[in-house]
């Protein structure tokens, strides 16, 4: 056995010039190499965050601004209905009680505050009659003589009554107002602003949860407060029916056709590559088309969900007919094979196996082909969706033919509004718009994870 | 007959056509199955196809010609010289139409229309009362054409009704007259199914040929009355109402083009390194995680692009970087509409480059790699050389997006339509113009709310030029590979 003097491995090499293509310590190009790799693998990564950080910018922007629209300041006053100034020939016509106006109304709220305050020992100061009228919104006095005329009985009675605060006074507890931009404003004062923290202090005045959001039409430039998107909400529901019953239909008679029957041939390939291109076309155009066929030429009312409807069908079709199509392409041909060869005719292997087979892909397509329907606003600007629409649509079918308005462009109605309390309105109809959105696309994927077969 | 009452009406027949025909098949062999040609549905089948078919086609030509005989017979009585100076025969039909709306609604409201047609200035009032808002003082003529046009409008629902049912009936009678143990009710029914496949995709090419169509016809009305050199090549936008107005499409083409090319340099590099990291370098778990959050960014609606902007990314461009450089202070820029599109057009480069990423074949990669090359080396000298054409493709499709977007740039981007290099400047483009000028109240004589056609027609063409493009080279680069 030889003695080894230890390290003799490793000190020769650490003395000659070779040393430095060890593997244990790179070269310098190895080196930089290595560190080029691991920069292009940083690029990609700071790629992927960057995106990702847009999409929590985008969603914390949209949410910090639209989730105080959910809720809402209220007022809560009793009020002594004065037979003598509401119904002065004391008959109970309402027909002749009609003809006191929103105004008297808010003269007898503004009253009643008053009495109210003076009841709980609060100080007014130099306010009058008229600044306390100016704490609550001026749909109020609206709601409450709908109220009475709905009941006369009413009448002489003491009711609670619980009013919409002024928008700015809301947006005093939201931080939207503050005592500086109050000075400035026409519409509130400081003094309003004191009082609303008096009442908030006595119970009067609460805010909570506000349903009216969701179920109230839209309201004037001077009433943020009392905006809602019931109109909307129902104006989009009913295009997506109306989507819905062509666009699926059509779709799937067109995918089935073309996978199945079509001949290759010139024509089928110009339909193809029609479909194709389709889907690509910018919206704004199938709002020009909408405009000058729909509503010129077919003489469609404006503003109606039907000509959107129809508008946004054409839109979606083609983005329904291309997964229809991979989602037929993906049954395999033995099932084809199989049914033809127990005599089943080609229209029946069709309808009784690939389209069964198919159902789950051909379903969620087009619930995304909906979603993004849902979402689109420009075609429906150009065919007079825009239009301040406060009366409910009917039912259908005539309440298709109905002005009506549609979530996104109640959206962009709202951007377009003077008070800066409709900013707030509109970050919260796009939380409503995302929820849908939310929804249908989880209904998809499920849809997707449950029953799609891998072959 | 209400035109959902006539459907429903035509649906019960055709429910009763399949019933009886299917009845009836079986009685003419004595219930014995065998003795038909077809199974006892498709006798059912095709006499429901038989009575709902006709009925349909009938009745959608029905609708496409009864406006143009409402209009002929209102306008027949209309006298050219009644016109008033300051308006036109479109308007004048426009109150026209109201006119009769509002007589119908006064009708069903109970008043004698003998009696009030008499009386203009109580016709007016009561107008008024039922909510009925006209542009001009109805006269005698127009009241004779808005009668014209309730009239011709009532038979004309009345024919449609006797039309359609009369249709409807027949076609189940000669359905189950033709229903016998030799007719072929299979091969019948399927001709027929197959005839409604092929309309339903013939469908999609009548929108392009509908669009083609809308947007030519305007198109060339709009340079009959105003010269196609100055639109094509003038470099002032200054809409006017009430004539004398310069409609050059150079600003908005400019201000298109810089907000989209800004759109690019956002997206185009976060898109393509993120597709690489994620085809190349992520795990399995990585990926399946962020690619369907990079996805979301496309299914966000653009309205929400559009308020992201005006309310966050506007003012703080605005606050932080234009104000302080002295770049300008407004917070609707060619900066925000680029930077918030950027944001948008992430997914269409990523997600199209990612899947030509996969598609490189692997023997290529394992080839580099084999040779020492450091798998970053890999993808810039080997996936993405070969990936090239393939991921040109896909940002000339996010450019054709980025081009035609209109809400973000409506709400980002501003209205005024300049030539400056100033990215904080505000610009527009030309889908935010076809916007303005086609909202609102339009009246389809005047250049000013024409242009929006020629305007759109550009769109469409640069577009659709943009999108073959793409489409031949994406699916030319797809069949090398496979």
């Amino acid at each position: 056995m030889t003695t080894v003097p230890p390290n003799t491995g490793a000190a020769p090499s650490a003395q000659t010039p070779r040393a430095k293509h060890s593997l244990f310590s790179p070269d310098k190009r190895t080196a930089a190499r290595n560190a080029q790799e691991s920069r292009f693998r940083s690029y990609g990564l700071v790629a992927i965050v960057l995106a990702l950080l847009a999409l929590v910018w985008l969603l914390f922007s949209i949410f910090s601004a639209g989730l105080p629209a959910f809720r809402q300041t209220f007022i809560e006053i009793p009020i002594m209905l004065d037979a003598a100034v509401l119904d002065k020939d004391g008959n109970g016509d309402p027909a002749e009680m009609a003809s006191v106006t929103t105004i008297g109304y808010g003269k007898l709220i503004g009253k009643a505050l008053g009495i109210e305050l003076a009841a709980k020992g609060i100080d007014i100061g130099e306010m009058t009659a008229k600044d306390l009228v100016g704490m609550v919104s001026e749909n109020a006095a609206a709601d409450l003589r709908d109220m009475v005329l709905a009941d006369p009985k009413l009448l002489g009675t003491t009711i609670q009554f619980t009013a919409l605060a002024h928008g700015r006074i809301d947006g005093y507890f939201k931080g939207r107002v503050t005592m500086e931009t109050a000075v400035r404003d026409n519409s509130t004062s400081p003094e309003k602003l004191m009082l609303a923290d008096q009442l908030v202090a006595a119970g009067m005045m609460k805010m909570r949860f506000n349903s009216g959001f969701l179920s109230m039409p839209d309201a004037s430039d001077k009433r943020p407060e009392a905006a809602g998107l019931g109109v909307a909400i129902i104006g989009s529901l009913y295009m997506m029916c109306v989507v819905l019953c062509l666009a699926l239909p059509i779709g799937v008679a067109a995918s089935v056709y073309l996978e199945e029957f079509a001949p290759k041939n010139r024509w089928t390939d110009l339909i193809e590559v029609n479909i194709a291109n389709l889907a690509a076309v910018p919206s704004i155009v199938y709002g020009i088309l909408g405009l000058s066929f729909f509503i010129n030429f077919a003489g469609l009312p404006q503003s109606a969900p039907i000509v959107g409807g129809l508008v946004l069908t054409l839109m979606t079709l083609p983005r329904i007919i291309i997964p229809t199509r991979a989602a037929l392409k993906a049954v395999p041909p033995s099932i084809r094979d199989a049914a033809l060869g127990v005599g089943a005719s080609k229209l029946q292997t069709v309808t009784h196996h690939v389209l069964p087979l198919a159902m789950p892909g051909v379903l969620t397509g087009t619930i995304i082909g909906l979603a993004q329907a849902l979402g689109e606003t420009a075609p429906l600007l150009l065919i007079g969706m825009v239009a301040f629409v406060r009366d409910f649509p009917g039912a259908p079918l005539s309440g298709l033919f109905d002005p009506a308005s549609a979530l996104p462009v109640q959206i962009y109605n709202w951007t377009q509004r003077g008070d800066p309390g409709f900013v707030e309105r509109a970050s919260g109809a796009i939380i409503v718009l995302l929820a849908f959105l939310i929804i249908m696309n989880t209904a998809a994927i499920i849809l997707r994870r449950r029953y799609e077969r891998r072959w | 007959m209400s035109l959902g009452l006539l459907f429903l009406t035509v649906l019960a027949l055709a429910a009763l056509g399949y019933a009886v025909g299917r009845r009836k098949a079986m009685g003419t062999v004595g219930g014995d199955m065998r003795k038909l040609h077809s199974l006892p549905t498709f006798y059912g089948w095709i006499t429901a196809l038989g009575v709902v078919v006709p009925v349909l086609v009938v009745s959608l030509v029905w609708l496409f010609l009864e406006g143009f005989v409402i209009h002929n017979s209102a306008l027949s009585q209309i006298d050219p010289a009644d016109v008033p100076a300051d308006s036109s025969i479109n308007l004048m039909m426009a109150d026209v139409t109201r006119l009769s709306q509002g007589l119908s609604v006064l009708e069903s409201n109970g008043l004698d229309l003998a009696v009030i047609k008499q009386d203009l200035d109580a016709l007016k009032i009561a107008l008024g009362e039922a909510g009925v808002a006209m542009g001009n003082d109805p006269t005698p003529n127009m009241i004779a054409a808005a009668e014209a046009v309730r009239t011709t409008a009532s038979y004309s629902r009345l024919g449609l009704t006797l039309a359609t049912l009369g249709l409807a009936l027949a076609g189940l009678a000669w359905g189950l007259r033709r229903i016998s143990p030799d007719f072929r009710a299979r091969n019948a029914t399927e001709r027929v199914s197959i005839g409604l496949l092929i309309v339903a995709s013939l469908i999609a090419v009548l929108t392009t040929v509908g669009i083609v169509v809308s947007l030519m016809a305007e198109t060339v009305h709009f340079f009959r009355v105003y010269p196609a050199s100055t639109f094509f090549f003038s470099t002032t936008w200054d809409p006017k109402f009430g004539g004398g107005s310069t409609l050059g499409i150079m600003p908005l083409v400019w201000g298109t083009l810089y907000v989209s090319v800004i759109s690019l340099i956002v997206a185009v590099p976060i898109g393509l390194f993120s597709a690489i990291y994620l085809a190349e370098y992520a795990s399995r778990r990585v990926r399946s995680v962020v690619k369907p959050l990079i996805e979301v960014l496309a299914g966000i609606p653009t309205i929400v692009y559009g308020l992201f902007a005006l309310i966050t990314v506007g003012p703080i461009l605005r606050d932080w970087i234009a104000m302080p450089m002295g770049f300008g202070n407004s917070s609707s820029t060619v900066m925000t509409a680029g930077l918030v599109m950027g944001i948008m057009i992430i997914p269409f480069v990523s997600s199209l480059s990612d899947d030509i990423i996969n598609a490189v074949p692997q023997s290529l990669r394992d080839g580099s790699l084999g040779l020492g090359a450091t798998p970053s080396e890999t993808i810039r000298q080997v996936v993405i050389p070969a990936a090239l054409p393939g991921i040109v493709g896909a940002v000339l499709l996010a450019a054709s997006r980025a081009i035609g977007e209109t809400m973000i740039v409506v709400l980002g981007a501003g209205a005024a339509a300049k030539l400056s290099l100033n990215p904080f400047e505000a610009m527009t483009t030309v889908t935010v113009k076809i916007v303005s000028q086609l909202t609102g109240d339009t009246e389809f004589s005047s250049p000013e709310t024409l242009v929006a056609f020629a305007l759109g027609l550009t769109l469409f063409t640069f577009t659709l030029a943009l999108n073959v493009v793409a489409l031949v080279i994406v699916r030319k680069y797809r069949e090398q590979y496979e």
